[in-house]
């Protein structure tokens, strides 16, 4: 499998006051396209720091990222914020523990909002109509957030992350918010994205079952991978 | 859906403070409008009332020549008389148009109203008093063509008061002797349509001023330099001259401190209406804070962000603009009501007048004003970094 993401001695190094907390020290990961990559680790061990890195949701202290064989974070350049817009608008989609739904659009709107700030992403009637098909919430269309279980706003958290068509797919707890049942949906939804359409998903959970689904399964202790 | 939906959707999240928001900006936008109708509004209506005088100067008896332009205006008491030879002399004069003499003479009418009021008899020579006023127009009936005689035109207000046709008649107050209404005026919007008109010999008579006048109203000719006949006529013994053009801007003089007052109330209500839009944009901002990182997670530039939180703003104040400049139209009849109960005095006529001009100059203010208000909060709206909102999650 060609490798997607690489990254290269990554540190990400944050001060407080005179004391220096390395969140992520010195990193060396490869992950193929397609791959499950569950990221586990107690609290505070940097798992979440490692995926906001390679999510380029933050520049780090010093190291490489690679994305798709092009340079994202060389040695010593920060990369401005509108500069990483544009990187994660290319390669990435964000799923969290919390939705993030707008509250006054509908489940449609909330799905096509990328397609307002990025000029390529142009998503038919007929696509979207099969994303959310698959997602189980083609008859919740045109109901706000407000009527829908917290399963049906995940999923429509994760029809948002779709419509960009992303290359990889970031979850941070993606089923954090939800019990056991939703969970398993959830989990059973990510296999069938990463089945269907060949994304690559790296996802920060602390639940074994979830964790079980990935090919690959990386634990972060003291910001490296033990 | 395009950012301009979001934006208008995104309004109506927090419906109570959108509304008070727009409320604020709605009393402001009134305020100003307001304010500048009745700038507008006054300076007409005492122009138009200057000029439906008919002439530029008058000569009164020497007294108060605030006292005088009361008396033009509104028919005022404490009346001076001045001798009748004069007009001959003034009006043979060759800078002298047209020259009008009038008796002025005000009563105490019991009946008139509730509590009493005042009742204006002015005695006019029809022939000139006519061509001076050519813009005066009848309901019925015509000028009295006598001199003398018992005949009398009302003004349209005094007709309404009176209850008086033409062919009615009626009696002056303190007087046993009936006149015969031979004509009504039409609605002027001046103090004529208060008047009772009658021929200048028969007041005169009527109200024992033989031979005595209040004032002559006089019209120049065309390129006369009326400085320098203003200075001639202050060599005639024992008259006030007084310049239509004086009258107007002593008036304007004191209207103009307290206008300076209340543009700067209009001032102070738009600055505050400001960081009202400020204060509101910016609680909005704070409080979908994380949302905003969510949207940058998306694809969304900090220029889309500064874009849509200027949006929501211009819609807030557009809509508070609009709805204060239809507030302004609508309610202008009762601010003129207030304004003229607080107004030493207050010209006949619109004293509110709210055009397109006014209502753009104001619509424009108040959205460039909340745009500005809007910008510091757009701005930490774009500054907004994904990871910071994910971290406060």
């Amino acid at each position: 499998m060609k490798s997607i993401i690489s990254v290269k001695n990554l540190t990400k190094i944050y001060e407080r006051g005179s004391e220096k907390i390395h969140a992520v020290d010195g990193v060396n990961l490869e992950i193929n396209q397609g791959d499950i990559v569950s990221v586990i680790g107690e609290s505070g061990s940097g798992k979440t720091t490692l995926v906001n890195l390679i999510g380029c949701l933050d520049n780090p202290t010093s190291g490489e990222l690679y994305l798709d064989g092009q340079q994202i974070f060389a040695q010593g350049v920060e990369l401005s914020e509108s500069k990483l817009t544009r990187i994660r608008s290319e390669f990435f989609g964000y799923v969290f523990q919390k939705f993030f739904l707008i509250p006054t659009l509908t489940v449609k709107e909330n799905i096509l909002l990328p397609s307002i700030f990025q000029s390529k992403v142009k998503t038919s009637e007929k696509e979207l109509d099969e994303i959310m098909t698959l997602l189980g919430i083609l008859k919740r269309k045109n109901h706000l957030p407000s009527e829908l279980s917290g399963g049906e706003m995940q999923r429509v958290a994760i029809a948002r992350a779709l419509v960009g068509k992303p290359k990889i797919l970031i979850a941070d707890e993606p089923t954090g918010n939800l019990d056991s049942k939703r969970s398993q949906e959830i989990k059973d939804l990510l296999i069938k994205l990463n089945k269907e359409f060949g994304i690559t998903i790296i996802m920060v959970t602390h639940s074994p079952e979830l964790a079980k689904i990935g090919n690959r399964m990386i634990e972060i202790k003291d910001g490296k991978i033990s | 859906m395009n950012v301009f939906q979001l934006s208008y959707k995104n309004l109506f999240r927090r419906k109570v403070r959108t509304l008070f928001t727009i409320i604020g900006i709605t009393l402001s936008t009134w305020v100003l409008v307001t304010l500048l109708g009745f700038n507008k509004g006054y300076e007409n209506s005492l122009n138009d009332n200057i000029e439906g005088m008919g002439f530029q100067i008058v000569l009164t008896a020497k007294g108060c020549p605030y006292e005088a332009a009361t008396l033009m205006l509104k028919g005022g008491t404490g009346l001076r008389y001045m001798p009748e030879e004069m007009v001959a002399d003034v009006a043979s004069r060759k800078e002298v148009a047209q020259a009008t003499a009038q008796l002025m003479h005000v009563e105490f009418d019991p009946n008139k109203g509730e509590n009493g009021g005042s009742v204006v008899y002015l005695g006019i020579d029809p022939t000139t008093f006519a061509e001076m006023k050519p813009y005066l127009e009848f309901t019925q009936g015509k000028w009295f063509e006598q001199q003398t005689g018992n005949v009398v035109v009302l003004g349209y207000e005094a007709a309404e008061l009176e209850q008086r046709e033409v062919g009615d008649l009626m009696l002056l107050s303190g007087s046993e002797a009936e006149y015969e209404v031979v004509g009504v005026l039409k609605r002027t919007g001046t103090q004529d349509d208060g008047m009772i008109f009658l021929p200048l010999q028969t007041a005169q008579k009527a109200f024992n001023k033989q031979n005595e006048l209040t004032m002559l109203g006089i019209r120049l000719n065309k390129d006369v330099n009326q400085t320098a006949f203003e200075e001639e006529l202050y060599k005639l013994p024992d008259v006030q001259v007084v310049s239509m053009a004086q009258v107007k801007n002593t008036i304007m003089g004191l209207v103009s401190s307290a206008k300076v007052i209340v543009l700067s109330i209009a001032f102070i209500a738009f600055i505050i209406a400001m960081f009202g839009v400020l204060n509101t944009v910016l609680m909005s901002v704070f409080e979908r804070y994380q949302e905003i990182g969510i949207l940058k997670s998306m694809g969304a530039m900090p220029k889309d962000i500064f874009k849509m939180i200027l949006i929501e703003t211009t819609i807030l104040c557009s809509a508070g603009g609009l709805l204060g400049i239809g507030f302004s139209y609508l309610f202008s009849g009762i601010s003129e009501v207030a304004i003229r109960y607080f107004l030493p005095f207050a010209p006949n006529g619109k004293l509110i007048l709210i055009d397109s001009q006014i209502a753009l100059f104001a619509f424009v203010s108040i959205t460039l004003i909340g745009i500005v208000g809007g910008m510091y909060p757009a701005w930490r709206a774009s500054k907004v970094r994904p990871l910071d909102s994910i971290r406060s999650e």
